[in-house]
């Protein structure tokens, strides 16, 4: 791994990192976690949740786009950045419409557990209130658009892995919206399957598995125990890890 | 109206296959696709898509992304009021309400029979010449009470609009002052000659000496940029000229591009020549499409010349050529990575930077993207050499800047002082006697109060891209600072969650204060909000978007504190407001159907 014998600072630990690596993959790789949404390993960076942003050298950036560098000073646990990243969670939190207690999802689910790691008691803003209608018109999944915070992983994963292009963000600004690319934008209409990739990797219960809910009681899930920063992504986790990805 | 045959889409073939089925042309085969049919119906979107070879998604993706393409049906005439604050200054919601009333239709609405659509669009760019608007994507110009009859009997007439009249769609240059840049002859060719003689070796020592930085506002140094695109490995390269003057208030780009389009070609097409590029783009903003046909024919008397196209002045291996596309309203298309998407046929939304243009540019080759004014400027540099232009200016902003002059002044237009100029001395010049406030630099620069007056225009103290918009005493900033909040959330691309969320969370904030609702409380949540986008956002857009607030919470508090209410919070949920729904619906107005006298006040204002 330290092949080439590079490394940066993050808040105070020296970090190894390969050539071509962003700040964010490298800390990842070395076991230093940093709050993430849209950014997944499998992925080619986004840089669009923010969560990530930490302090290189003095400047504010995401940790997933910025290039690694020998020497960089990073700083990511600070007081000033939590309070960023908290303000962000609760936007993402007030622009969809998140009921956590009423959730499939609550206590698997990214969103909520980064929300808890970075501190976030309350969503603290004015609520928008979207009108989202839910899709359940395919076989195996719903698809509950008021969870979606636009992170855009199914639709790199339906287009980049599956082949499918069965997801797009539509609209500009705050009109920006996920949706299902048929004619009809209904699910039920598309080949989406469980195996899919797109069916694995969304960081909320955006999208969820018909005709079984609940299997894991409240208490046991998987980050009901221990904190995101240990227990690590639910889509980098197998279903017996009680995460995602199918093996 | 709504129906397309398919005599229809076949047509939307044929503009298909005029643009040699590239993608990368999409954006304007849309345009075009909608000249003809006023909207994108999604038959034509799909037809578009099997043309061009790529995912209908895309096609969709783009055409919901520019406000200036339409998915549902719009008016034979579709008539967009600028809605800058200075076109509020001179009255332009009056006029708006009027043309409404006298065309039976509502704001953003299309009228029952599909003649007329009437709405509001960001700042068009004729600040000094306002109220402003677009008729069917062509600039009007000087609104008033007779202008809107006139167009309202136009359109009840079903008069096509090349029978409207000229005067409605003149647009003047209103140069006030001039300096090296707009007051000195250029012989066209010369800057072509000086680098043929000289070489382009030479020509980079000179644009050094000169100093010469980005005239958008970012200030880049130009040579470094010309010389790090011209080194950068890349077997194609590209030159593209940002005359997407997108930012409120400024409108010196569309003179250059009206009355000194020459220049701006000369100094694209030097570029070409240094950095050994065969190809520039112009991205002209769609507000200007006014000016299409000239630049157009310019390019054409350039080629005819010698001065465009293949062995340019009869030298064999010099080949360059230009190409106009036109935008269609999106303020973040002025973000030189965003511009390049857009160029590239998609929706523009910035890269993740690094890499840069100059190595990463247009469809991943080195490409220099600069202003419109700064090419202007390279072509002066070429000619009369780099001390020359250097011989003006301060020590870090050498040369100088042209500043749109609007709102509350005697003398709006175009003023071109040496960098270093104070914002007393452009006050005076343009007779505003009675400021109370500058917006510098458009709303994603900075408000500053009469205490600052005496700081200076350069990239040492005031940067700016040139808009300059006056507000005087009578006037209320917190008018002002609403407007530009409306104008961020309309225009953030929705990409990354700081913008997309935080710039409707401080809309709704000031709209909350401006109606009397605020406490101290929201203008502490004001200044956390605007410190998180400022570092948070993806691309300067966000970043600057707060911008407005802050200063204006800093530079004049007692705008918002007279507004204040006493108690420590107020709830954002407003009963009145909410109301308001069951009174459209009722039809009730009377004073019953209000909390309390205020509100029906309010209320009753249009």
């Amino acid at each position: 791994m330290n092949d080439t014998g590079q490394c940066f600072t993050l808040d105070g630990r020296m970090v190894p990192f390969q050539e071509g690596q962003t700040v964010l993959a490298a800390a990842l790789a070395a076991g230093v976690y940093i709050p993430h949404l849209c950014f997944n390993p499998e992925f080619a960076p986004h840089g669009s949740c923010r969560v990530c942003l930490v302090k290189v050298n003095g400047r504010m950036q995401a940790a997933c786009t910025t290039p690694a560098a020998d020497g960089l000073n990073v700083h990511s646990e600070t007081g000033e950045l939590r309070d960023i990243r908290r303000g962000i969670l609760q936007m993402l939190f007030v622009e969809g419409n998140h009921v956590c207690p009423a959730c499939e999802k609550s206590g698997a689910c990214q969103l909520q557990a980064v929300a808890y790691y970075v501190g976030m008691l309350t969503p603290h803003f004015t609520h928008f209130y979207p009108r989202r209608p839910v899709d359940a018109s395919h076989n195996e999944a719903v698809i509950d658009f008021n969870r979606c915070i636009l992170c855009e992983l199914c639709v790199r994963a339906s287009r980049d892995i599956d082949g499918k292009n069965l997801f797009a963000v539509q609209g500009r600004g705050i009109q920006a919206h996920l949706v299902v690319n048929t004619p009809s934008g209904k699910l039920g209409a598309t080949d989406f399957s469980l195996h899919d990739k797109a069916a694995q990797v969304c960081p909320t219960g955006a999208i969820l598995t018909k005709h079984q809910g609940y299997t894991i009681a409240i208490g046991q899930r998987l980050y009901d125990r221990k904190p995101i920063s240990v227990v690590g992504d639910v889509a980098q986790l197998s279903e017996q890890q009680g995460g995602r990805r199918h093996e | 109206m709504a129906e397309t045959s398919p005599v229809r889409i076949d047509g939307v073939r044929d503009i298909v296959q005029r643009h040699g089925a590239l993608p990368t042309r999409l954006l304007q085969i849309l345009r075009e696709i909608q000249d003809d049919l006023r909207w994108l119906p999604a038959e034509a979107l799909d037809s578009v898509a099997e043309a061009l070879g790529i995912a209908p998604d895309r096609v969709r993706r783009v055409a919901e992304f520019y406000a200036f393409l339409y998915t549902a049906p719009r008016g034979a005439y579709n008539i967009l009021f600028s809605d800058n604050i200075t076109d509020r200054m001179l009255g332009n919601r009056a006029l708006l309400h009027a043309l409404c009333a006298r065309l039976g239709v509502g704001i953003g609405e299309t009228r029952a029979d599909g003649r007329v659509t009437v709405g509001t669009t960001s700042c068009t760019g004729m600040c000094d010449q306002g109220p402003a608007a677009l008729v069917n994507g062509q600039a009007v110009t000087r609104l008033d009470a007779a202008r809107i009859a006139s167009i309202a009997t136009l359109v009840e007439q079903q008069a096509p609009l090349e029978q409207w009249p000229r005067e409605l769609f003149e647009v003047t240059s209103n140069i006030r002052r001039a300096d090296i840049l707009l007051g000195r002859h250029f012989a066209d060719g010369a800057a072509l000659r000086a680098v043929l003689k000289r070489g382009p070796a030479a020509i980079l020592d000179e644009l050094l000496k000169s100093g010469l930085r980005g005239q958008g506002g970012a200030g880049f140094k130009s040579a470094a940029k010309w010389r790090s695109c011209r080194e950068a490995s890349g077997a194609v390269k590209y030159v593209v000229c940002n005359a997407d003057e997108g930012e409120p208030g400024t409108f010196k780009d569309r003179v250059l591009m009206q009355d000194f389009a020459d220049l701006v070609f000369e100094g694209m097409t030097l570029c070409g020549r240094v950095m050994g590029a065969r190809q520039g783009f112009v991205y002209l903003r769609g507000e200007y499409r006014y000016l299409l046909d000239a630049l157009r024919d310019t390019l054409q008397r350039r080629r005819e010349v010698g001065l465009l196209g293949t062995a340019i002045l009869g030298e064999p291996d010099f080949n360059f050529d230009i190409e106009i596309h036109l935008g269609a309203g999106a303020y973040v298309c002025g973000e030189e990575s965003a511009l390049i998407e857009s160029l590239e046929g998609k929706h523009g939304v910035p890269r993740i930077r690094p890499p840069f243009p100059t190595t990463h540019g247009y469809l991943n080759q080195p490409t220099v993207v600069n202003n419109v004014e700064t090419f202007a400027a390279a072509a002066k540099i070429a000619v009369e050499g780099g001390d020359w232009f250097a011989s003006r200016g301060t020590a870090e902003s050498k040369g100088t800047k042209l500043l749109s002059l609007s709102g509350d002044c005697e003398r709006p237009g175009i003023y071109e002082y040496p960098f270093g100029v104070t914002v007393r001395r452009v006050l005076e010049d343009c007779g505003a006697r009675d400021a109370q406030g500058i917006q510098m630099a458009g709303p994603a620069g900075h408000m500053i109060s009469a205490k600052l007056f005496d700081r200076r225009i350069c990239f040492e103290d005031l940067a700016t891209g040139g808009s300059f918009m006056v507000f005087d005493q009578q006037r209320d900033i917190l008018d002002g600072i609403r407007n530009f909040t409306h104008f961020f959330v309309h225009e953030s691309c929705g990409f990354c969650t700081p913008c997309r969320v935080g710039t409707v969370l401080m809309r709704d904030l000031v709209i909350k204060v401006h109606t009397g609702h605020g406490t101290r409380y929201d203008l502490e949540e004001m200044r956390t909000l605007g410190r998180i986008m400022q570092v948070a956002c993806h691309c300067g857009l966000g970043q600057t978007a707060p911008n407005p607030v802050l200063d204006s919470l800093e530079q004049f508090p007692e705008a918002y504190e007279r507004r204040l209410r006493s108690t420590a919070f107020e709830p954002a949920f407003d009963l009145n407001a909410a109301l308001e729904e069951a009174r459209r619906l009722t039809g009730r107005h009377d004073p019953g159907a209000y909390l309390n006298e205020e509100e029906l006040l309010l209320g009753a204002m249009p």
